[in-house]
C-alpha cells in the first residue's frame, strides 16, 4: 500500500467528498471530514519523510508511463506543501464545527463539509501532479469549491465577494489554460518533466513567450499578487471565519507553488531571466505589495479584513524571496510559506473564536476582550508577534532568512525596506492589542471563552509558532534541499 | 438565443476540425443546457443591466493587451493541420499506433480520455460534482414541497402532453445508446449524461418541478451524483487492490484488454450518472427559485 501513497493523498478527500454527501449532515459529516483530513495529513507526513530520505517518487496513473499517461511526481517541494495544506485543513476542521454552527444553517452544514473536502482534494491534486493539464483540472475543483465555501458566509455580502472572486478566479484559470494550450502546441506534451526537456528548443518563439505570460498572469491572479489582489480582502473577510483560516493558510501557498514550479522546473531558466527582467519585477511588485497592503491594513476597522490585507503583504515577502533568487532567496520564500501558514492560521483562528462569541470582529466590538476571553486574546497576540517577526517566534526565522538573503545578494536598500515593512505590521497588530487589553468594554456583560475545540486548535497553532521559532531544523533543512534541487534543475 | 446559436456554431466548428466527440458535447451542453440556464437566470433577475460608467477605458486597454498577446502567441504556431507540428509528432502517434493493441477499442478519443488520461476525466467528473454542490448550497430547494402538486397548465394542454410522450422516450433511449456506444463511435458518459438530463428537464418544463420531483426526487439526485463519482473512483481502487496503479484497468481482468473494456464501460457509466444527476439538480434549483420568486410576486 505504501507505494500508492501519492495517489491516496489526493483520492482520499476526493472520494471522501461524495461519501460525505451520502453520509449526512451536521456532526457526522464533520467527524467524517475531520477523519479524512487527518488521514491525508498522516499520508503527507509519510510522503515528506520518504522523499527526504529516498528521493523523488513517481507514480504512473493508470499504469501508463509519462508522457503518455499522467504522472504523479512528489519531490521535496510539493511534499513540503502537501504537509502544509493538509495540516492546515486538519487543524481548521478541528475547530470548524463549533465555528460554523453559529454561521451556517444546519441543512447546509453537510454541503459545507463536502465542499471543504473537495477544496482540500483540489489543492492537494494541484500539488501532487506532474502533469500540466492535470494541474488545471484540479485547479477547477479547488476554485469552484472555494467559491462555494466563501458564498456560505454569514452575511449577504459574502455572495458578492464570492462572485467577484469567481470572476477573477475564472479569468486566472482561463489564462493558465491558454498558456498550457500554447505550450502543448509547441511541444506536443503535457507532462512537466517532458515539457522542461522540450521547451528550450522552442524558447525563441513568441508562442512560448505568450504561454509564459498567460500562465504568469493567471497564477498571479490566484496568488493575489499586487496589483491583482483586489478579490482577496472581500473574499477573506466575508467567508465563514473558519474557511478564512483554512484558505489563508493554504490557497495562496498553492498558487505560489505553481509560480515556483512553472518558473523553475518547466520553463527554461535562461528564458525567464533574460527575455523579461522577471526577478526585478517580482521584487518591485513584492515591495509595493508589502507597503500598500500594510498601510491599507492599518486603516481597517474590521480586523478580519485588516489581517486579509496583511496576507497580501506577506505574499509580497514571499515573492521578494523569489525575486532575490538563488538558493537563499528561494529558501527564504519556502520557509515563509510554512511560517506564514502557521501565523495566519493562528490569527484567523483567534478571530474565529471571537466571532463565535460576540458575532463580530470590528475593532470597537473587541474592546476589553482581553480580560473576558484571555485564552483566545492571547492567541491573537502570539500570532501577531509572529507576524511582526519577534525573536523566538516562527515569523522571526522567516524575516531572518529573507533579510540575510537580501544582504548576501548585496541589496541593502531591500534589507531596509523589509525591516520597514515589519514596522508597519507592528502598527496594525498594536491597534488590536490596544483594543483588547487597554480599552474597557462599552458593556460589561460577561463573554464566555471560545469553544473547547477551537481553543485546542488555537493553542496547537501557538505552540507551533513558538516551537518552529526555536527549533528550526525541520523547515530549514527541507527548504534548503528543495531550493537547491530547484536551482540546480535536478529532476 | 444568441448563446444557443453560438453553441451550435462552435459545435460545427469542432466537426470541421475532426473533433466529433467534442462537437457532440458542445451541441448538447452549449446549445441545450446552458442557454436554458441562462434563460432561467434572466427570469430570476431583471432584464436590464445597471449602468456602470467610468470603467470603459481601463477595460479596453486590458482587453487590447490580452488580445495582442493572443495574436503574438499564434505567430509562430505551426500551420493548421500541419503533419509536422509537435502535437502530431510527439505523443499523438503513440496513441494512434498503440491504442488498438493496448486498449482494443476503435475510438481513440475514448481510449485517451478514459484510459491514458483517465485521471483527468475523473477530475472533470469531480468538477461537475463540485459545480452541483456549489449550486445546491446556494439555491437549496425548500424541502416543504406541497403534498398535492397543483395541476399545471401542461395537463390541460393535450398537444404538449402527447408531444412529450412521443419525444421523451426516444431521447432517453438515444442517451443510453450514446452511453454504451462510446467505445465505437463518438459519444460517452458526458454526452449521454447531458442528453439524459435533457429528457428529464423537458419533462420538468412540461409538467413543473413538483411533478417531476415525484419521478426523480432531489434526494435521489444527490445520491446519484455522489454515486457516479464513487463508482469511477472505486474502479481505480479495485485496480489498486488487484496490484495495478490507480485506474489501471488492465489489472481488472486476466486479459488486459478485457480489463480495459470493463474499466472503460464502468467509468463511463459513473460519468454519465454524475453528469445527468448534476444537470437535473442544477435545473431543479434554478426552476425552484423561479417558482419561489413568482410566489413572492403574487
Amino acid at each position: 500500500m505504501l507505494s500508492h501513497l501519492p495517489i491516496l493523498q489526493v483520492i482520499l478527500p476526493l472520494l471522501g467528498a461524495p461519501a460525505c454527501l451520502i453520509l449526512g449532515r451536521g456532526k457526522l459529516a464533520w467527524l467524517f471530514a475531520l477523519l479524512v483530513s487527518t488521514l491525508s495529513f498522516c499520508i503527507a507526513a509519510t510522503l515528506l519523510y520518504t522523499v527526504y530520505h529516498h528521493g523523488v517518487i513517481s507514480y504512473a496513473l493508470g499504469g501508463w508511463q509519462a508522457p503518455w499517461g499522467i504522472e504523479y511526481r512528489i519531490d521535496l517541494l510539493n511534499a513540503w506543501l502537501l504537509v502544509i495544506v493538509s495540516g492546515s485543513s486538519t487543524i481548521s476542521l478541528l475547530a470548524a464545527q463549533s465555528s460554523i454552527s453559529t454561521e451556517i444553517t444546519l441543512d447546509k452544514q453537510g454541503l459545507f463539509y463536502v465542499a471543504w473536502l473537495l477544496c482540500l482534494a483540489g489543492l492537494l491534486g494541484i500539488l501532487a501532479t506532474g502533469d500540466a493539464f492535470n494541474v488545471f483540472v484540479f485547479l477547477e475543483i479547488s476554485s469552484l469549491s472555494t467559491y462555494t465555501l466563501i458564498s456560505l458566509g454569514p452575511n449577504r455580502q459574502s455572495l458578492w465577494a464570492a462572485f467577484r472572486y469567481l470572476i477573477m478566479g475564472t479569468i486566472g484559470a482561463t489564462f493558465i489554460l491558454i498558456g498550457i494550450g500554447f505550450m502543448y502546441i509547441m511541444t506536443g506534451t503535457l507532462n512537466m518533466a517532458d515539457l522542461a526537456e522540450r521547451l528550450p528548443s522552442a524558447s525563441e518563439s513568441p508562442t512560448v513567450f505568450a504561454a509564459y505570460a498567460f500562465i504568469l498572469v493567471g497564477i498571479s491572479l490566484k496568488l493575489a499578487l499586487f496589483p491583482l489582489h483586489l478579490w482577496l480582502p472581500n473574499a477573506y473577510s466575508q467567508a465563514p471565519s473558519i474557511v478564512t483560516t483554512f484558505l489563508a493558510a493554504s490557497a495562496t501557498k498553492v498558487a505560489l507553488y505553481l509560480l515556483i514550479r512553472f518558473t523553475y522546473t518547466i520553463f527554461p531558466s535562461e528564458f525567464s531571466q533574460f527575455i523579461i527582467p522577471l526577478a526585478d519585477i517580482f521584487v518591485a511588485l513584492g515591495i509595493v505589495a508589502v507597503f500598500s497592503a500594510s498601510i491599507a491594513a492599518i486603516y481597517q476597522e474590521e480586523i478580519k479584513r485588516a489581517i486579509a490585507y496583511s496576507s497580501i503583504a506577506q505574499i509580497g515577502y514571499m515573492v521578494i524571496g523569489l525575486g532575490i533568487g538563488g538558493v537563499l532567496g528561494l529558501q527564504a520564500a519556502l520557509i515563509h510559506v510554512f511560517n506564514h501558514a502557521l501565523m495566519k492560521a493562528t490569527l484567523f483562528m483567534a478571530l474565529a473564536g471571537i466571532a463565535v462569541r460576540i458575532g463580530a470582529t470590528t475593532l470597537t466590538s473587541m474592546q476589553g476582550l482581553g480580560r473576558k476571553m484571555p485564552w483566545t486574546s492571547f492567541g491573537f497576540v502570539a500570532g501577531g508577534l509572529s507576524l511582526i517577526g519577534v525573536p523566538l517566534t516562527a515569523g522571526f526565522i522567516s524575516k531572518w532568512y529573507l533579510v540575510s538573503a537580501a544582504a548576501l545578494a548585496g541589496r541593502w536598500p531591500l534589507v531596509f525596506l523589509i525591516l520597514l515593512g515589519s514596522l508597519l505590521a507592528i502598527i496594525y497588530i498594536w491597534r488590536v492589542v490596544e483594543a483588547l487589553y487597554f480599552k474597557s468594554a462599552a458593556d460589561n456583560s460577561p463573554v464566555k471563552e471560545a469553544p473547547l475545540t477551537m481553543l485546542i486548535a488555537l493553542w496547537l497553532l501557538i505552540l507551533g509558532n513558538v516551537y518552529f521559532g526555536i527549533d528550526t531544523r525541520l523547515p530549514v533543512s527541507i527548504s534548503y534541499e528543495a531550493a537547491t534541487a530547484l536551482v540546480e534543475g535536478r529532476p | 438565443m444568441l448563446s444557443g446559436i453560438y453553441g451550435f456554431l462552435s459545435a460545427s466548428f469542432f466537426v470541421l476540425m475532426d473533433a466529433v466527440d467534442v462537437a457532440f458535447t458542445e451541441a448538447a451542453v452549449g446549445s441545450g443546457i446552458s442557454p436554458l440556464l441562462m434563460l432561467l437566470t434572466v427570469a430570476l433577475v431583471g432584464r436590464h443591466e445597471k449602468q456602470n460608467p467610468g470603467r470603459g477605458l481601463p477595460a479596453l486597454v486590458l482587453v487590447t493587451i490580452t488580445g495582442a498577446l493572443l495574436i503574438i502567441g499564434t505567430l509562430s504556431m505551426p500551420d493548421f493541420g500541419s503533419a509536422n507540428a509537435p502535437a502530431q509528432t510527439h505523443v499523438g502517434p503513440y496513441y494512434i499506433e498503440q491504442s488498438a493493441a493496448e486498449i482494443g477499442i476503435p475510438n481513440i478519443v475514448t481510449s485517451v480520455l478514459a484510459s491514458y488520461r483517465g485521471f483527468d476525466t475523473f477530475g472533470e467528473v469531480a468538477v461537475v460534482f463540485t459545480a452541483g454542490i456549489g449550486v445546491l448550497s446556494l439555491l437549496m430547494l425548500k424541502s416543504s414541497t406541497p403534498e398535492t402538486p397543483a395541476v399545471t397548465s401542461a395537463h390541460k394542454h393535450k398537444i404538449l402532453r402527447i408531444v412529450s410522450k412521443i419525444l421523451i422516450p426516444p431521447i432517453l433511449l438515444f442517451s443510453l445508446y450514446v452511453q454504451f456506444h462510446g467505445d465505437y463511435g463518438p459519444g460517452g458518459g458526458f454526452q449521454a449524461g447531458v442528453i439524459f438530463a435533457a429528457a428529464i428537464i423537458l419533462y420538468t418544463m412540461f409538467f413543473g418541478v413538483d411533478i417531476a420531483q415525484q419521478v426523480v426526487s432531489s434526494a435521489l439526485l444527490r445520491v446519484l451524483a455522489a454515486f457516479g463519482v464513487l463508482l469511477y473512483g472505486s474502479v481505480g481502487l479495485v485496480s489498486m487492490l488487484n496490484g495495478g496503479t490507480f485506474l489501471d484497468y488492465s489489472a481488472l481482468a486476466d486479459n488486459p484488454i478485457t480489463g480495459q473494456h470493463i474499466g472503460i464501460i464502468v467509468i463511463e457509466l459513473g460519468v454519465g450518472m454524475t453528469v445527468a444527476a448534476v444537470m437535473v439538480m442544477i435545473f431543479y434549483c434554478f426552476a425552484g427559485q423561479v417558482n419561489t420568486a413568482r410566489e413572492a410576486d403574487e
